[in-house]
């Protein structure tokens, strides 16, 4: 595990990119637990202040650092997309591998309803449900909704892998000698399934750190918890692009982007990684 | 049964499910929430100013029926289904008396139209853009194209729009940022109306065509870097057909089979997409209204729009699905 990491560091530019950009991420999230003030105090230090020293990247027009702010909303929005990818991870963990294994009828009905699942559009269906929630609608709510409706993808592919696993010899001794279904899709089937998974989850945190983003923008989230998101949704209630405080915006959209592009090049190399066809293709060209 | 038959119907059964789950979703959410919706709009009616009890218990009356909350929980299911069946679901309440019908049909071809346009460019440049990247693998321009849409690519539709918006409304403004036609012109078939449609909708598009970009182009270029390797193509090589001929005909024609059926899937994503670019650039299509009717709090116009995605988005990928043989002859035998 280690070697193969310390490999990837090393010859994978991708990988090596990917990390740095995520561990300057984490560093900055890390530091929202030295911050000298409270996310939630608003008025705190003079307001609209451009980026300079004490404050290194400004003040808002609401008074507050825009530094520390930052740190507390990646914090708050990288927590989101995990715990969206954690729990999605567990649905299409079991409905991957259990459609795979089962073949027959059991898959025929569990890939309809995951194609359904793929194809519907969510965005509507999210706002839908922040319009009955409204004040009730709370951080873990959303990322329970989130990972319930953005599993699909995933399960296929993972059903693929299950699939061939199905035919395998170890399979067929794990049947004979007496192994429960459980146990063979837990113990034998999911260690070859785990690389794509790791991979499966960077991508999906990106997808629920977009969405989350994109409902907080709108203000159709919890607006009082710091992400990034709503940092940039408080933004744009006192227009701060037309007001000259662009400090306010940038950095935000900045520091999500890193996000994205650290998390994206982690996926794609692991990809590469698992898959040594477009290895292969690499080195040819 | 002809194969392509079975195949039809297959979808079929599939476009079907899709819209029972998708409209089934859409009914838990709003029956299973503790607040109740009547009450809500009663509230955001007399937030401002004092409304009589009794008009405010009419209001309740005439609301509960509108909303067919009237009856027991079966009844209130019956009468969701015959709502989104006749597309018919009651007055809007923000755009009184308006039906919720009439809005969506008139925001409707905006959505189709830009969606359609940004999908089809972003498809047909991607794939091509791919393909040609994975065929002549060394070229350095297409190399730099590569990494410029796969940056592009994982960042989500808001953000670019947002920088599309800054840069082309504030830092260089010269297209308009806002609206999907100019105000005062008559709307109509006529080259100044039709000229000014098209010039609005290039930044939407843009910002669609920005993000969208970078999927098509990897899968297609690691679809055509694998084709390459393949007997066919080396012995067309050998044989001596022209580069072109195998770009085209050997390599591209095969590697398009699995991003149609990547086309199809991904289409409601898109529609997400589409949908958020339109409340960045005020595009009068469906996701402004939208989002106007949340803030509005136009629960009618809302549960309206969401089961019209779901069904015109599945809807479309039904359409996807039974033209998909025309380009895989394999589909009617298998």
């Amino acid at each position: 595990m280690w070697t193969i990491l310390r490999d990837l560091l090393r010859h994978n530019r991708g990988f090596f990119a990917g990390t740095c950009l995520l561990g300057f991420v984490l560093a900055i999230a890390a530091l929202s637990f030295v911050s000298p003030y409270s996310p939630l105090d608003s008025y705190v230090v003079v307001p609209d202040l451009a980026p300079g020293w004490p404050h290194v990247l400004g003040t808002t027009s609401r008074g507050q650092d825009v530094f520390w702010l930052l740190t507390f909303a990646i914090r708050n929005t990288l927590a989101f997309g995990l715990l969206v990818a954690l729990i999605s991870r567990l649905l299409s963990l079991a409905i991957g591998l259990v459609s795979g294994y089962a073949g027959g009828w059991g898959d025929r009905v569990l890939m309809s309803i995951n194609d359904t699942f793929i194809v519907i559009p969510l965005f509507p269906i999210l706002v839908l449900f922040y319009f009955v929630m409204r004040d009730r609608m709370s951080w873990f709510a959303l990322a329970g909704v989130m990972a319930c409706l953005g599993w699909a993808y995933d399960a296929r592919l993972i059903r693929s892998l299950a699939l061939s696993l199905r035919t395998r010899d170890f399979t067929e001794t794990g049947i004979f000698s007496g192994m429960s279904m459980p146990r063979i899709l837990g113990e034998e089937h999911l260690p070859y399934v785990m690389p794509i998974v790791f991979s499966t989850t960077m991508n999906n945190i990106n997808w629920s750190i977009g969405l989350e983003v994109t409902l907080s923008v709108l203000g159709f989230t919890d607006i009082n918890t710091p992400t990034i998101g709503t940092m940039i949704y408080w933004a744009n209630q006192h227009t701060a692009m037309v007001a000259g405080i662009w400090w306010w915006i940038a950095f935000p959209v900045a520091l999500l982007v890193m996000t994205f592009i650290g998390l994206f090049l982690l996926a794609v190399s692991m990809n590469e990684f698992i898959d040594p066809r477009s290895r292969l293709g690499r080195s040819r060209a | 049964m002809s194969s392509y038959a079975a195949y039809a119907l297959r979808r079929l059964l599939q476009f079907v499910l899709v819209v029972f789950i998708g409209i089934n979703i859409s009914f838990v959410v709003t029956h299973a929430t503790p607040i109740d919706p009547v009450e809500q709009s009663i509230a955001a009616a007399t937030a401002f100013g004092s409304t009589s009890p009794e008009a405010i218990a009419m209001m309740r009356q005439s609301l509960r029926e509108l909303y067919g909350l009237e009856g027991g929980l079966g009844e209130q299911y019956l009468s969701f289904w015959k709502r989104v069946v006749v597309l018919d679901f009651g007055p809007s309440l923000s755009a009184f008396p308006t039906p919720v019908a009439t809005l969506i049909g008139r925001a409707l071809p905006w959505t189709a139209g830009l969606l359609l346009v940004a999908t089809t460019l972003t498809w047909v440049l991607g794939n091509l853009l791919g393909g040609l990247a994975g065929y002549f693998s060394a070229n350095r321009t297409l190399r730099l194209t590569g990494l410029v849409v796969m940056g592009l690519h994982p960042i989500p539709y808001y953000i670019v729009a947002l920088l599309v918006l800054i840069v082309f409304g504030y830092v260089w403004p010269v297209l308009p940022i806002t609206g999907g036609a100019q105000m005062n012109m008559a709307r109509g078939w006529n080259l100044d109306f039709v000229l000014s449609v098209l010039r609005h909708s290039i930044l939407p598009v843009l910002s669609l065509v920005l993000v969208g970009l970078g999927g098509w182009f990897m899968g297609m270029r690691s679809l055509v870097s694998n084709i390459v390797s393949e007997d066919y193509v080396v012995y067309a090589e050998l044989g001596g057909v022209a580069r072109g001929r195998i770009l085209r005909s050997y390599v591209m024609r095969n590697a398009l089979v699995p991003q149609v059926t990547g086309l199809a899937l991904s289409l409601g994503g898109i529609f997400n997409g589409a949908i958020i670019t339109e409340q960045v650039f005020g595009y009068p299509g469906m996701g402004a209204l939208l989002i106007d009717a949340v803030h509005a709090g136009d629960y009618s116009l809302v549960l309206g729009l969401t089961s019209v995605s779901i069904v015109t988005v599945s809807f479309a990928v039904l359409l996807i699905d039974l033209l998909y043989p025309l380009l895989d002859p394999r589909v009617k035998v298998g």
